[in-house]
């Protein structure tokens, strides 16, 4: 299936989606990865307020390459989310309801993800230069210090999307691999 | 003898490192279209044609192909004729400071691997160099991304592993890979030497063009036995199922002790890049 979504996503679209669906993408996003993560980690420990409104927020997990001149964004595909597992829980207990990036997620992620209706959307690795032209807008909202790393806040049109991980646990790197599989054996 | 100035070097790797990050290397391009052209699975063929649009883009925008553009790997052959008039560690640092800004390159090494703070202009350079004969001066730089080198893999196996050994540890490597570094994926194999040469050897292995199969037949047919079996994994392209897991396998071997046998796995994902240059 192929869905239009806009952030602020609401639970009952996000409840629709399946393993292996496409989502178009669009609105308002947030770009953070690993050292962005651990300093939200520290604030909260510090019972200090994350520096943008966590609840029902979409985050993309990319380091982008410097906008040339005339553009807004450099080269933005995702990175490894896997990185970000040691993090996720918490920020999904909080309300965040998508994680956009590209790859494997733990046991605990998974189990952070259905227990709030969270989505895990697979963008395209190493497509950077397609992502960059569905980003309209990007600005640094905070942590400028961490360069590439800092949090931008972004406003993205018709994002090609997978929904890698839907929220019951459904998985298209364990589904889609085994289908392919399972098409052989027909074959013979 | 000949003299090199570093600033020529400089400007070489400056170069190097713009045209690696925007253009991949002809047999990675021809690869992709020839797996996008021959995946059975629709779901692959939809992705991989995706990702050849994506290399067109990138030349076409002028924007890197991925937002990694690595950690700058330079090669150098260096003719034991040539005098470098000027320092050559810093020369290179220069071209690689100079390639990332001006051709708006991301910035992606820490000073430190724990305290963790940019060097804001992607030095040190990782230099890897070679004396040989003659008077030239060849550059190669490899801008390495982690995605796919956070899933590279070394073992210290025994003798008796032997081939079925090495096939089992670099197949499980790919496997265990799985989606995260951005299948279909190019893999350099690096067998013998010791616990450091095999590394080496591994990335060594990713300068080799892919259409190249190893001149030693035996390791030729043992790269084509290993493409075969990490092509029916059934992984595929980004890890949503297929055929296309990997586009080849590159193996570089040396001589080893009689005591051991070192494999090192150094994944590399489709967009694999190197651009050389002779001075």
């Amino acid at each position: 299936m192929e869905y239009r979504l806009k952030t602020p996503v609401n639970r009952e679209e996000l409840n629709r989606l399946r393993a292996g669906d496409m989502v178009y993408l669009s609105g308002e996003v947030y770009t953070a990865r690993d050292a962005a993560h651990k300093r939200m980690t520290e604030c909260l420990d510090r019972g200090e307020l994350l520096p943008f409104e966590i609840r029902d927020s979409a985050i993309y997990y990319v380091g982008p390459t410097p906008e040339p001149p005339g553009r807004v964004i450099g080269s933005a595909g995702p990175t490894t989310s896997g990185r970000m597992d040691a993090y996720s829980p918490r920020l999904l207990d909080l309300g965040q309801k998508l994680m956009i990036g590209k790859g494997l997620r733990s046991r605990e992620v998974i189990d952070a993800m259905v227990r709030n209706g969270a989505v895990y959307l697979a963008a395209m690795g190493g497509a950077g230069a397609l992502m960059s032209a569905c980003i309209k807008s990007a600005r640094v909202i905070c942590w400028e210090d961490l360069g590439c790393e800092a949090v931008r806040l972004l406003e993205v049109e018709d994002m090609p999307l997978t929904v890698a991980i839907d929220s019951l646990g459904g998985n298209i790197y364990e589904s889609g691999p085994a289908a392919y599989l399972e098409s052989l054996k027909g074959g013979k | 003898m000949r003299i090199i100035t570093a600033e020529q070097i400089s400007a070489a790797v400056a170069e190097l490192c713009i045209r690696a990050n925007r253009e991949l290397p002809e047999d990675i391009v021809s690869a992709m279209n020839r797996a996008a052209a021959d995946e059975p699975w629709p779901v692959a063929k939809n992705t991989l044609e995706v990702l050849c649009r994506n290399i067109a883009a990138a030349e076409e925008m002028e924007l890197p192909v991925c937002q990694d553009t690595g950690m700058a790997c330079v090669f150098v052959r260096l003719g034991q004729d040539v005098h470098i008039e000027g320092d050559f560690r810093a020369a290179v640092d220069e071209g690689v400071r100079r390639g990332y800004e001006l051709g708006y390159l991301r910035k992606s090494v820490v000073a430190d691997p724990l305290r963790r703070i940019n060097t804001g202009d992607n030095t040190p350079a990782v230099i890897t160099l070679e004396l040989v004969p003659g008077e030239k001066l060849e550059l190669t730089v490899l801008p390495k991304g982690f995605g796919s080198e956070n899933m590279s893999r070394l073992a210290m196996l025994k003798p008796a592993d032997g081939v079925e050994g090495v096939k089992r540890f670099v197949v499980d490597a790919v496997r265990k890979a799985a989606s995260n570094p951005c299948p279909p994926v190019v893999v350099g194999v690096g067998i013998g030497g010791t616990f450091d040469k095999a590394a080496a050897l591994a990335k060594h292995a990713l300068l080799r063009p892919i259409d190249c199969p190893n001149q030693d037949e035996f390791y030729a047919r043992l790269e084509e036995d290993m493409l075969r079996e990490i092509n029916s994994l059934g992984i595929g392209p980004q890890g949503f199922g297929g055929h296309t897991t990997a586009l080849g396998v590159n193996i570089e071997t040396m001589p080893t002790h009689v005591a051991g046998l070192p494999v090192a796995v150094n994944i590399s994902c489709h967009v694999t890049r190197r651009a050389s240059m002779e001075l």
